[in-house]
C-alpha cells in the first residue's frame, strides 16, 4: 500500500491541503459547545437576552466558516483522489504492458482486468474518504479530549480511558477484515473469470448444452462469494455497537462525576453540558470513522493487490534496464550513425540474420524443458523451415527471436548480437512475427495494419496487402482500409484474419519475418501464393516458417526438424528425406494422403 | 424531455430492484423492527441525559439517588440499543448481498440465453464489466441505503415526536430549517447522478480497451505497439479523470452544505431554547437535550444526502446490469416444440437466405439434401463463409428465410438441446473451460464412466500426453487452455467429442493445428467416427474431400458449385482451380 501512496505526490498540495481545511472546518466546530456552555452559565441565568443572540451570532460565522472550509477541503481531495487514481491506472497499464511473456502467463489476464478497474476504483474512494475524514475524525476525537482538559481535568481523565479503548476496538476489527476482505476480492475474481470464459466459450458451450450447468458453476462461485461478504459483514457489523457502548458507557461515567464535581462546587451545569456534548461528538465522528474504516479497509485490500501487480518485475528487465542502456549509449556516441552500415556490411560478409547458439528453454513454473540444446544460424534472405508434432517446440523457439522469453541456456543472437544487448523496442522492430492465434484489434484495417509502421503509406499498405494474399479481403469491402474492424476482428473470417496478421507484419518491412503456423486456416492454394510472394519481395527478409505441412515448408532453404523440444534433423527436404526418420515420417504420411486418396480413401466414401 | 426521460429511467430502475428486494421481505421487515428499536433506545437517551442535568443544580444541590436511577436507565437502554444495532448491520447484509447474488445469477443466466449475435456484436469486456464491477458499486451503494436510509428516516421522524413532547416552539423552529437541507441535497444530486453515468460509462469504454489489448497483450509486444496502446489507454483515462472529478466532487458538496444549514438549524435552537430557558418555560437539561436532537436530527439529512448521491451512483450501475437483464434473449422455443431424440442424419436446407448485416448479402436461395450417413464437405478460399454455414446448422443464428430441417423437422421447431445434442461439434478455434481435463472431457456427457473417457481420450490420441501432465486427468488447466499447445487443445477438443459420439458431425478444420503423423493416426478414429453419421467436414487436405458424398464450393459467401469429386472435375470450375493449385504448389 505505501508504494501505491507514492502516486499521491503528483497531487502532494491537495493532499495536504484536504486534511489541513478538514481540521480547520472540525475547530471550529470543537468552538460550539463552548459557546453553548457561556451561553446556559452567562445568559440563561443573567437574564441576558442581547447576549444570546451575540453567542448566536458567534454560532452563525463558525458555520460559515465552517462552510468554506469544508468545500475547498472535498475539491482539493477529489482531486488528489481521482488524480491518484488516474494515476496509478496510468502506471498499472503501463507496468502490465511491460512485462515479459513470462509474468504474463503467470499473472493471467482476467485478475490483471479486476484489479485495473474494480480494484482501483475502490482504492480511489478509499483515498478520497481518508483525505477527508481520516484525519478530521482523530482530530475531532483528541480534540474534544483537548477542550475537556480544559474545562476539567479529572472529568478530562474518562476521556483518556476512553478514547484508547476505542482505538483497540476500531483497529482490532480492522485488522482482522483486512484479509478477509482480499478473501472476498479472490473470490469476485472466479466470478469475473467464469463470466468471461462463457463469453468466449459461448459457441461450445451451447453446442454441448452446458447453459444449465455452467449457470450452476456460476450460481455455486457466487454464493461462496455471497458467503464470505456476509462473514466479514457479521465481524464489521460489531464496530458501530461496541463504540457506541464504549461512549455512553464513558458518558454515564462522566455524568456521575460531573453530579459529584457540581456537588463539590468546581463545575458549573454548563461545563457539564459541554463535555457532555463533546463526549457525543466523539461518538458521531466514530461513526463516520467506523464507516470509513470498512471503505479504507476494502481499498487497502484491493490496494494490496494492485501493488502485487505493480511488484511483479519483469524477469528480463535487469538486462534490458543494465545492458541496454549501455547498449544504447553505446549506439548513440558511435553506432547510431554507423549501424547501419555495420549491419549492412556485416550482412554482406555473412554475418548471420538469426543464430542459436546452444539454446535450452525451461518455461517458469514448468517441470520439463522445452527445448534442448539447440544451434543453428540463419542468413539474410534465407527462408527456414520448422516443423515437428504437436508440443515438440517449433512456437518456443521461434519466441525466442523477439525476445518473448529468455533462453535459459545458451545464446541467440539476432544480427551478430546477442538479443540481451538490444533494447527489446529496437529488438521487435527488426522482427515480424505473426502468431498462431490472429488477433486484429477494434479500429479500422488501416489502423490495424499501421501498427506494423506507424507512417505507412497507402502503396506500403497494399503492397502487403498484396504480398499476403489478402488484397481481395480488402476489395470486397465497401469501405477498403477504412472498414470497420469488430472487437476481437469477429467480422472476419479465420482465413481472413490470418492474412491481415500476416500483412500487418509485413508492413514493418521486417528483416526476419517469422510465421508461426500462421497460414494454418489457410488453404494450400492460398498459402502456397502466399510463400511465393513473399519469396518474391523485394528486400527479402530472413522467413520462419513454424508449419505442420510439409508442402509449406518443402522449399525452404534449411529445414529443422523437432521433436520433443530437440532438433533431430536439419537440412534440405531432400537430404531429410534421406537422412531423417522423424521428417520423413511426416511427409509421407502427408504425400501419401495427397497420392493414395484414390486407392484407400476412396473405398471408404463408397 | 430529456430529464423526464432520464428521471422515468431512474425509477424504472429503482423499481425493478425493489422486486429483487422483495424476496427478502421477511429480513427486511426484521431489520426494520431492529431499526425502530435502536432509534429509539438511542434517542431516549438524552431525554434521560437531560434529566440527570436536571438534577445537578449546583454545589450541595445534586440529587443522587435519582442520578443513579436514571444512570441505571441509561445503561439498560445502551445494551438494548447494540445489540439491535447489531441485529439490524447482519440483516442488512444478507438482504444485500443476497439482492446482489440474484442480479449476478439472473445477469449471467441472460448471457447463457442471448442470441449469438448479441454476444458477438458486444465486447466481452463490457460486459463482463456489467456483471462484476457494476454490481459491486450498486452492493455498495444499496448496502449504505439500508443501514443509513432506514434509520436516518426513523431518526428524524423519532427526534420530532421527542422534540414536540417537550417543546412546540423550539421544534417548529427546527422544522422551518430543515427543508432547505432537503432542497440543497436533492439540488446536488440532480446534478450528479448525470456525471455518475457518464463516468460508469467511461468507465466500460476503458474496460473493453483492457480487456482487448491486455488479453491480447503478445501481440500488443510483438509490435511494439505499448506506447501507441498507453496512449489509447490515458486518452480514456484523462477523460475518465474529467467525470470522476466532477462526479465526485459535486457528490461530496452535499455533505459540507448540509451541514451548513445543520448548524443553522442548532443555532435556531440554542437561541429559541435560551429565550425559552431564561423565561423558565424549560429547564436546562430540556435544553441539552434539545441541542443534542437538533444534532442528531440534522446528522441524518446529511447521511441521507450522502445515501441518495450514493444510490443514484448505484442506480445508474444498476441500470447497466439490468438493461443486459432485460435484453431479447434468442427466440423461445415453441411450446410444442419436439424433441427430436436420436435422429438418422437427414438434413435438408430448402431456399435458405441468410445474413448478418441486413445491407450485405450473404447466403443466397441455398438447398441442400443430405441423407443419413453421407458426409458433407465443404471447400472453397479462405474466408467464403464456410463457418455462416455452422451456425446456421448448429443454429447458433437463425435463418432469415426458407428453412432447414432435420429429420423432416424445422430446426425452429425442436427443441435447441435436442437439436444440438445430436450434433458433435470441433471447431478450428480451441476453446476449453478453466477447470480440470477431466471436466472437459466430461463436458458432453458427464455421465461417462472413466474406461469410457480414457478409451475416447485414447482414440483421440490425447491420452498419451495427458498422462505426461503432472496430475493426468486432475490437471488444471487455466483459462482457455493455459499452457497447452494449440494442438493439444485441440486433440482435447475431439476426444470430447468422441465420448458422446452424437449421430451427426461438424468438424470445422477439426485437425488443423495437429501435427500430420497424429493426424494419421487421428484418422483412422475419425474414420471410424463418421461411419454411418452425418458430417459436415470443413476440410482442407484433399483426401477427406475425395471421399465426401457432396462437396460444396463456397465462395464469398454462397455455394457456387456442388457435386461429387468427379463430377465437379469435370465441370471444370472453380473446384478443379483448386485442386489443381494443390497439387502445383
Amino acid at each position: 500500500m505505501r508504494k501505491l501512496l507514492v502516486y499521491l505526490k503528483y497531487y502532494k498540495k491537495e493532499s495536504v491541503l484536504a486534511p489541513l481545511f478538514k481540521m480547520l472546518e472540525a475547530s471550529f466546530e470543537l468552538l460550539v459547545p463552548l459557546v453553548v456552555a457561556a451561553m446556559i452559565d452567562v445568559g440563561i441565568p443573567n437574564r441576558d437576552g442581547s447576549y444570546i443572540l451575540k453567542v448566536s451570532g458567534i454560532m452563525v460565522a463558525l458555520g460559515v466558516i465552517g462552510l468554506v472550509c469544508s468545500i475547498t477541503a472535498q475539491f482539493f481531495s477529489a482531486k488528489a483522489a481521482v488524480g491518484f487514481a488516474t494515476k496509478l491506472r496510468h502506471s498499472l497499464f503501463a507496468h502490465v504492458q511491460s512485462l515479459s511473456f513470462s509474468e504474463l502467463d503467470e499473472i493471467g489476464t482476467s485478475t490483471l482486468i479486476t484489479r485495473m478497474t474494480s480494484d482501483i476504483n475502490q482504492v480511489q474512494s478509499g483515498v478520497n474518504l481518508v483525505l477527508r475524514l481520516f484525519l478530521r475524525s482523530p482530530f475531532i476525537v483528541f480534540g474534544a479530549m483537548v477542550m475537556a482538559f480544559t474545562i476539567d481535568v479529572q472529568a478530562a481523565l474518562i476521556f483518556v480511558v476512553a478514547i484508547p479503548l476505542l482505538s483497540v476496538v476500531v483497529f482490532g476489527i480492522m485488522l482482522v477484515s483486512i484479509p478477509l476482505y482480499k478473501k472476498v476480492q479472490e473470490r469476485l475474481d472466479r466470478v469475473l473469470g467464469i463470466t468471461r470464459e462463457n463469453l468466449t466459450g459461448v459457441r461450445v458451450i451451447r453446442a454441448f448444452h452446458r447453459e444449465d450447468a455452467e449457470s450452476e458453476r456460476f450460481a455455486s462461485g457466487n454464493r461462496e462469494l455471497t458467503a464470505m461478504q456476509n462473514f466479514v459483514g457479521r465481524i464489521t457489523a460489531f464496530m458501530n455497537p461496541v463504540t457506541y457502548v464504549i461512549v455512553n458507557g464513558a458518558l454515564i461515567w462522566l455524568l456521575y462525576t460531573g453530579a459529584i464535581r457540581v456537588d463539590q462546587g468546581i463545575l458549573t451545569q454548563g461545563e457539564v453540558i459541554a463535555l457532555v456534548n463533546y463526549m457525543s461528538q466523539i461518538l458521531v465522528e466514530l461513526i463516520k470513522l467506523a464507516n470509513l474504516i470498512i471503505t479504507v479497509t476494502k481499498a487497502v485490500a484491493c490496494g494490496k493487490r494492485i501493488q502485487s501487480v505493480l511488484e511483479v518485475e519483469n524477469s528480463q528487465k535487469q538486462s534490458v534496464g543494465t545492458e541496454c542502456a549501455g547498449a544504447a549509449d553505446a549506439a548513440g556516441e558511435k553506432g547510431a550513425p554507423g549501424e547501419k552500415d555495420a549491419a549492412g556490411i556485416d550482412a554482406k560478409d555473412g554475418v548471420c540474420a538469426v543464430e542459436f547458439r546452444h539454446v535450452s528453454l525451461t518455461y517458469r513454473n514448468a517441470g520439463d524443458t522445452s527445448l534442448k540444446d539447440i544451434s543453428f544460424k540463419a542468413r539474410p534472405g534465407e527462408t527456414i523451415g520448422i516443423i515437428g508434432g504437436t508440443g515438440s517446440g517449433k512456437s518456443s523457439l521461434v519466441h525466442l527471436i523477439p525476445r518473448f522469453y529468455d533462453a535459459t541456456e545458451g545464446q541467440v543472437l539476432v544480427e551478430g548480437r546477442d538479443v540481451k544487448e538490444y533494447a527489446v523496442s529496437d529488438l521487435r522492430e527488426k522482427v515480424g512475427i505473426v502468431l498462431q492465434k490472429a488477433v486484429l484489434f477494434e479500429g479500422t484495417i488501416r489502423e490495424n495494419l499501421k501498427w506494423g509502421k506507424a507512417d505507412a503509406s497507402d502503396e506500403e499498405l497494399m503492397e502487403a496487402l498484396a504480398t499476403a494474399q489478402a488484397s481481395e479481403v480488402i476489395a470486397n469491402k465497401e469501405n477498403g482500409l477504412e472498414e470497420e474492424v469488430a472487437q476481437g476482428g469477429k467480422n472476419f473470417s479465420g482465413g481472413q484474419r490470418q492474412r491481415l496478421t500476416i500483412a500487418r507484419a509485413l508492413v514493418k518491412k521486417p528483416k526476419i519475418l517469422i510465421l508461426d503456423d500462421s497460414a494454418s486456416a489457410l488453404d494450400y492454394a492460398t498459402d502456397a501464393r502466399l510463400r511465393q510472394s513473399i519469396r518474391e519481395m523485394e528486400e527479402k527478409p530472413a522467413v520462419f516458417i513454424v508449419s505442420q505441412r510439409t508442402s509449406s515448408i518443402r522449399y525452404a532453404d534449411q529445414i529443422l526438424v523437432l521433436d520433443d523440444g530437440a532438433v533431430v534433423g536439419m537440412g534440405t527436404h531432400e537430404t531429410l528425406l534421406e537422412r531423417c526418420e522423424v521428417y520423413r515420417e511426416i511427409y509421407q504420411s502427408q504425400y501419401q494422403e495427397d497420392a493414395q486418396t484414390g486407392g484407400a480413401e476412396n473405398g471408404k466414401g463408397e | 424531455m430529456a430529464k423526464e426521460n432520464k428521471g422515468k429511467r431512474q425509477t424504472d430502475t429503482l423499481k425493478k430492484v425493489l422486486l429483487y428486494i422483495r424476496r427478502y421481505l421477511f429480513l427486511l421487515v426484521l431489520s426494520l423492527v431492529f431499526a425502530v428499536v435502536s432509534v429509539f433506545a438511542t434517542l431516549y437517551v438524552p431525554v434521560l441525559t437531560g434529566d440527570a442535568i436536571d438534577w445537578i443544580l449546583g454545589p450541595g444541590n445534586v440529587n443522587f439517588p435519582n442520578m443513579i436511577r436514571i444512570l441505571t436507565q441509561i445503561a439498560v437502554v445502551i445494551a438494548v440499543t447494540a445489540l439491535a444495532q447489531w441485529l439490524m448491520n447482519v440483516c442488512n447484509n444478507k438482504i444485500t448481498y443476497g439482492v446482489v447474488r440474484d442480479i449476478r445469477n439472473d445477469a449471467f443466466a441472460k448471457i447463457q440465453s442471448l442470441p449469438l449475435k448479441y454476444i458477438d456484436g458486444h465486447s466481452h469486456g463490457e460486459l463482463v464489466s456489467r456483471v462484476v464491477a457494476d454490481v459491486d458499486q450498486f452492493a455498495d451503494g444499496l448496502l449504505m441505503g439500508f443501514t443509513q436510509l432506514f434509520t436516518g428516516v426513523l431518526t428524524i421522524l423519532g427526534t420530532l415526536g421527542f422534540m414536540l413532547s417537550i417543546h412546540v416552539g423550539i421544534t417548529l423552529v427546527v422544522v422551518l430549517i430543515t427543508p432547505v437541507s432537503l432542497f440543497v441535497a436533492s439540488f446536488i444530486a440532480k446534478r450528479t447522478y448525470q456525471m455518475f453515468r457518464r463516468q460508469s460509462e467511461t468507465r466500460g469504454e476503458q474496460t473493453a480497451l483492457i480487456d482487448e489489448m491486455i488479453g491480447n497483450q503478445k501481440v500488443v509486444q510483438a509490435f511494439g505497439q505499448e506506447e501507441k496502446v498507453q496512449q489509447r489507454f490515458d486518452d480514456i483515462n484523462q477523460r475518465l479523470y474529467q467525470f470522476s472529478l466532477r462526479a465526485t466532487f459535486f457528490s461530496s458538496l452535499t455533505n459540507p452544505a448540509t451541514r451548513f444549514v445543520n448548524s443553522l438549524v442548532y443555532t435556531g435552537v440554542g437561541v429559541a431554547g435560551g429565550f425559552a430557558a431564561m423565561r423558565g418555560m424549560i429547564s436546562v437539561g430540556q435544553l441539552s437535550c434539545f441541542l443534542s436532537y437538533a444534532n442528531q436530527y440534522t446528522k441524518p439529512f446529511n447521511e441521507i444526502s450522502g445515501v441518495v448521491t450514493e444510490l443514484q451512483n448505484a442506480l445508474a450501475c444498476a441500470g447497466r446490469v439490468l438493461e443486459l437483464i432485460e435484453e431479447e434473449p434468442q427466440l423461445a422455443e415453441p411450446r410444442d416444440a419436439v424433441s427430436l431424440g436420436q435422429v438418422q442424419g437427414t438434413v435438408e436446407l430448402s431456399q435458405v437466405y441468410f445474413s448478418y448485416d441486413p445491407g450485405k448479402r450473404l447466403i443466397e436461395d441455398f438447398n441442400l439434401k443430405v441423407r443419413p450417413g453421407q458426409r458433407v464437405a465443404i471447400v472453397g478460399p479462405t474466408g467464403c463463409g464456410k463457418t455462416t454455414l455452422i451456425n446456421l446448422l448448429m443454429r447458433f443464428y437463425d435463418v432469415d428465410r426458407g428453412q432447414i430441417c432435420v429429420e423432416g423437422e424445422d430446426i425452429r421447431q425442436v427443441t435447441r438441446k435436442s437439436l444440438r445434442e445430436n450434433y458433435g461439434m470441433v471447431l478450428q478455434e480451441t476453446w476449453l473451460k478453466a477447470g480440470t481435463i477431466r471436466e472437459n472431457l466430461l463436458m458432453g456427457r458427464p455421465q461417462a464412466t472413466e474406461e469410457e473417457m480414457q478409451q475416447a481420450a485414447k482414440d483421440a490420441h490425447a491420452h498419451n500426453f495427458i498422462k505426461r501432465l503432472p496430475k493426468g486427468y486432475d490437471t488444471v488447466i487455466g483459462e482457455d487452455g493455459g499452457s497447452l499447445s494449440q494442438g493439444q487443445k485441440q486433440l482435447l477438443c475431439i476426444a470430447r467429442v468422441m465420448l458422446c459420439l452424437p449421430p451427426m458431425l461438424i468438424l470445422d478444420e477439426a485437425t488443423s493445428s495437429i501435427d500430420t503423423r497424429t493426424e494419421m493416426k487421428i484418422q483412422n478414429a475419425f474414420a471410424q467416427m463418421m461411419k454411418g453419421r452425418t458430417s459436415f467436414i470443413v476440410a482442407h487436405r484433399l483426401s477427406t474431400i475425395r471421399s465426401a458424398d457432396v462437396i460444396l464450393v463456397m465462395k464469398d459467401g454462397s455455394i457456387v458449385e456442388q457435386g461429387t469429386h468427379e463430377t465437379l472435375l469435370a465441370k471444370n470450375g472453380h473446384y478443379a482451380k483448386l485442386y489443381l493449385a494443390q497439387f502445383a504448389p
